[in-house]
């Protein structure tokens, strides 16, 4: 179940699947799928993850655009966790993202983990603006902005959920991919970025608004 | 029989002793290929032991190893070397003795596997270790004997089927290898005998006079005890009291925080300043040997200690043992009373003192049971799958092999003897490639078949990662406490990461019995400064919880039948009477279930006396069903005895809930999303060597393990269900952490007979468990209800209007 709302005029809806839903545009943004972040992993000598995150991802994606067959689909960057991540893959994951954007517009925004996405099909953009929204991946100055890259994330009852962080200004989506971890949202960063009164969306079974948590006004300078 | 040589002869005469007749047995059969001799502790078990060795390499001719020892601890294995060593050098005979384990400098390891010593004293890791190695068939060539030492703890755990599997393959160098095993006193020598043995060798027991019977009894005070927890903090006068009026006393605990606790509040009451030590598995190595030493020149008066002491190290003069907290197993008791005056032929002393009011009861039901020579146990399980796939991992690092040849060797492992050819193929072929599911992954590919049929690894380097990750003991992830500004300094001890995760500077815990703030994190190391503060935190290890035993727990029931308890203490009998007066005492035959409101919440607690594990077991059942039937539970907390429930609907109808025989139907589904089951699984993956824990260069951080094991297990399910691995994982469970045959005796006993009551307020049994520790969250919609409730009222205090506004 989903959470409506206005942002820039846009009707929009954020799911509890950590994805936006633009019912007028049949558009659906997702960010950060991160894929491929095992095998980068391993490659750089860490341990050896399980690769099964970016099947689990995929899956998930396939879900959401069975259920509601979107005619655009955006991802906000970051979609590979690397450029050599992308060729990594094993089989079943390129065919799962092949047979993705088959029948609609696909866009693969740009992002600081893969500066030219591969075409798995799709259109690789470094910014997209639709009607009155501009996407891309990392929140800029502009208003209007529907943004990824720092996976946020809220605490409210010592629960720790992904969240979409939105004020009059920027829409910030939670990290779609199955393997990543989280910027909590009282995080300097995100606490400068966000307005006072922006709000937090917190993603689970329901999609539940509360205001963005905020760090006591003395503890910040 | 075989001649005792001079030298060791005048050794015992000029010491007006002479060898117990079980150590003279031991020696007469000596050319058996296995012998079990099951001793009390302090009955001259480790001389029995070795005295056939020290006989055959009294004249100096034996070239090479001859006799391994293998002992579950580290510290054993150093006891042994010192026990050993001094008269051996006053028999003046020319044998090298030398210990490797863990702690051993690479150095040494490296002198030893190029020279080995004649009698090498070793743990079952280290010996895999060593096993491992190309020049293995060099190593233990000449080995004649290998001894066992507390057999009977290791024959219950994977270390123990690691070990054998070794001996399987030990065997296969050395043929004439004869084994040993040296046990305390267990319920079934049997089966320690089976898996000792090379299948079908017989393996004749040897069993030494017990001794006299232990001097042992409750503490009673004139205050009572709390109604929860295991800090016996009311006990700490009479504890200091009774130190005082002995030479050396050892202080049990059953967890290493509460061993924590219970050290630093007896310093603060120690006005004497006795010189009173501590000594637990999480503490660091230089800290435990400093109190094992000052314990063996006699300069301690107590040590609080844990498991890490319940084997056989001689610590001299110890003439009494206290066990605070209920002992929850009697075989342990006894085994723990053993180490009081360890003499052979003197009754041991020991003193029990409950943590709380229902531990009272559990003390009395121990202390009949010792009475009663009624020793628990549960049947040995057939060899673990897991530990099977490290072994092959294992023999893969030595050089190729031959997968038939490997079977027929394993087969003769005790606890593998009914192995299957299918099982063993299965296990084989996840080590060959991961199996099923993760056969598209490179990475699980270890080990590529030949052209001529040989099994061999197909990446050479991989046999440094195997070692590196090579063992079966799973202890949480922990990180080194240190002290600040101590350059170099020995750690602390450690704490687990979970816990330092926990803390902000500032924050005050306990470890190695002192108190000390959190400064920070850095490379790994929790740095900490000095702190004084009254009430620290406690640093949470991953000390085992052991549950009640079965035949204790139908003790504990027998005892709260009785129409009055003249043998309790006052206080408690009080409160039980208390709780027939409110409610209804559990009885045997029927499972009573209490149900009442308690400060906006709604309660239920059903008695099942299973076993802390199956009463985790059963609150996580209970909740899958109040799920489904909208009662929106939160959470629940497990003991011994009962399980605790609380959620947001009243539990009045026991029908469709409490069905237990019907519960296993949804086990399957229930398992497969459970904690416990990823738990299982996380060890599971990591014994068979799909998750390593270390690599080259880089630890991965606890979280991160979970973090990828979790998915793993995710995915395995969803795609791969029979996967080997998951098929280990649920048998495992079932037995272990879920405990599913406890729930069925359970089922058994009841056969439906469910008794709810619904009362007004807590009642005085269920009262104690408000204050367990362990609570378990349930995430479900009881959670979604309330995470919803916080949120709206979040949004209304904070004025924010809905969003419309807010973008204008």
């Amino acid at each position: 179940m989903g959470f409506d709302f206005t942002f820039h005029g846009a009707q929009l809806t954020a799911l509890g699947h950590r994805a936006v839903w633009w019912a007028s545009q049949r558009t659906l943004v997702v960010s950060d799928l991160h894929l491929g972040k095992s095998e980068r992993h391993a490659r750089r000598g860490g341990a050896a993850l399980p690769p099964y995150e970016g099947r689990d991802t995929l899956e998930r994606l396939r879900a959401l655009t069975d259920r509601l067959d979107p005619s655009t689909v955006i991802c906000l960057g970051d979609s590979f966790d690397d450029d050599r991540a992308a060729g990594a893959l094993i089989t079943e994951e390129r065919e799962l993202l092949a047979a993705l954007p088959k029948g609609r517009r696909w866009v693969w925004i740009e992002g600081n983990h893969d500066p030219s996405p591969p075409a798995f099909g799709g259109e690789a953009l470094s910014k997209l603006t639709l009607g009155p929204l501009t996407f891309r991946h990392i929140a800029t100055d502009q208003s209007g902005e529907v943004s990824g890259h720092y996976h946020p994330k809220v605490v409210v009852r010592h629960q720790s959920r992904p969240a979409f962080l939105v004020d009059r200004d920027r829409l910030i989506l939670p990290a779609f991919g199955t393997y990543t971890g989280g910027l909590r949202a009282t995080d300097p960063v995100l606490q400068d970025l966000m307005r006072p009164d922006a709000i937090a969306i917190l993603c689970g079974p329901r999609a539940l608004p509360c205001p963005m948590p905020r760090i006591k006004p003395h503890a910040r300078r | 029989m075989v001649a005792i040589p001079d030298a060791i002869q005048s050794w015992f005469s000029s010491r007006g002793w002479s060898p117990h007749p079980h150590q003279l047995d031991m020696l007469a059969r000596t050319k058996e290929p296995s012998t079990l001799l099951i001793a009390p502790t302090g009955g001259g078990k480790t001389m029995a032991g070795f005295l056939p060795s020290l006989c055959e390499l009294a004249d100096g001719t034996h070239e090479g190893l001859h006799t391994l020892y293998v002992s579950p601890l580290k510290a054993l294995a150093a006891d042994i070397k010192r026990n050993l060593s001094g008269p051996v050098a006053e028999m003046g005979l020319p044998i090298r003795i030398e210990d490797r384990t863990g702690d051993t400098s690479a150095y040494k390891k490296r002198r030893q596997r190029g020279d080995p010593p004649h009698i090498l004293l070793t743990t079952p890791e280290s010996l895999a270790l060593l096993t491992s190695y190309p020049d293995a068939p060099r190593i233990f060539q000449g080995l004649r004997r290998v001894i066992v030492d507390e057999i009977h703890a290791l024959a219950e755990s994977k270390r123990g089927a690691q070990l054998m599997l070794a001996l399987g393959r030990l065997q296969t160098l050395c043929p004439d290898l004869r084994r040993v095993g040296l046990s305390a006193t267990v319920d079934d020598p049997e089966a320690i005998a089976r898996t000792l043995a090379r299948h079908p060798d017989p393996c004749p027991i040897l069993m030494a006079d017990p001794g006299p019977a232990p001097d042992i009894t409750m503490l009673d005070l004139p205050e009572a005890p709390p109604w929860a927890g295991g800090g016996a903090a009311h006990a700490i006068p009479e504890v200091l009291r009774q130190i005082k009026t002995h030479n050396t006393t050892l202080i049990f605990h059953n967890t290493r925080a509460q061993a924590e606790i219970f050290f630093h509040r007896l310093w603060l009451a120690n006005e004497d300043a006795l010189p009173i030590g501590i000594h637990h598995g999480a503490l660091d190595r230089a800290q435990r040997e400093k109190v094992e030493a000052a314990m063996v020149a006699g300069q301690l008066r107590a040590v609080v200690c844990t498991g890490s002491l319940d084997l056989g190290i001689d610590w001299g003069d110890v003439d009494l043992v206290i066990q605070i907290g209920a002992p929850k197993n009697v075989k342990r008791l006894v085994q723990r009373i053993g180490r009081a005056n360890h003499r052979y032929n003197a009754p041991s002393k020991a003193l029990l003192v409950p943590a709380n009011r229902f531990e009272v009861v559990e003390c009395r039901a121990a202390l009949e049971a010792v009475a009663a020579g009624d020793l628990d146990g549960d049947a040995l399980p057939p060899g673990p799958r897991d530990v099977l796939c490290q072994h092959i991992l294992i023999t893969a690092c030595t050089g190729p092999f031959e997968a038939e040849a490997l079977f027929h060797e394993i087969r003769t492992v005790g606890a593998y003897t009914n192995l299957s050819r299918a099982d063993f193929d299965a296990c084989l072929d996840f080590c060959a490639t991961g199996g099923y599911a993760l056969k598209a992954y490179d990475q699980w590919r270890r080990l590529l078949r030949r052209p001529d049929g040989l099994y061999q690894l197909r990446d050479p380097r991989a046999a440094a990662r195997i070692r590196m990750n090579l063992g079966t003991i799973q202890d949480t992830d922990t990180l080194k406490v240190r002290y600040k500004n101590s350059r170099g300094g020995a750690p602390l001890g450690e704490i687990e990461e979970g816990f330092a995760a926990t803390l902000v500077p500032g924050d005050t815990f306990l470890i190695a019995g002192k108190v000390v703030a959190y400064e920070g994190l850095r490379e790994m190391v929790v740095q900490v400064s000095r702190n004084a503060a009254k009430k620290p935190k406690v640093a949470t290890f991953n000390g085992t919880k052991f549950a009640t035993s079965t035949q204790l727990s139908s003790r504990i029931l027998r005892i709260l039948k009785q129409d009055s308890w003249p043998d309790l203490p006052a206080h408690t009998a009080d409160w039980l009477a208390l709780q027939r007066e409110m409610s209804q005492m559990p009885r045997r035959g029927r499972l009573l279930v209490e149900s009442f409101p308690l400060d906006g919440r709604e309660y239920i607690c059903a008695y099942g006396f299973a076993g802390r594990n199956a009463q985790q077991t059963l609150g996580l059942l209970l909740t899958k069903r109040m799920e489904e039937l909208g009662l929106d539970p939160l959470g629940f907390v497990a003991s011994d005895y009962a399980t605790l429930i609380w959620g947001l609907e009243p539990v009045l109808d026991p029908a469709g809930l409490f069905d237990i025989a019907n519960l296993r139907d949804g086990l399957d589904g229930w398992l497969g999303e459970n904690a416990v089951m990823k738990r299982t699984f996380r060890a599971v993956a990591t014994i068979a060597g799909l998750i390593e824990r270390n690599t080259p260069g880089a630890r991965k951080s606890g979280r991160q393990a979970t973090f990828s094991s979790d998915i793993l297990y995710d995915t395995l399910r969803k795609y791969d269900p029979e996967h080997v691995l998951m098929q280990i994982t649920r048998e495992e469970a079932l037995r272990g952490l879920v405990d599913f045959g406890r729930i069925e005796e359970l089922a058994a006993r009841i056969e439906g007979r469910v008794d709810l009551l619904r009362l007004p307020r807590v009642t005085p049994l269920a009262a104690p468990l408000l204050l367990e520790v362990g609570k378990v969250p349930i995430k479900g919609a009881g959670v979604e209800r309330l995470l919803e409730r916080e949120t709206q009222a979040l949004m209304q205090q904070s004025g924010l209007g809905m969003l419309d506004e807010a973008t204008g």
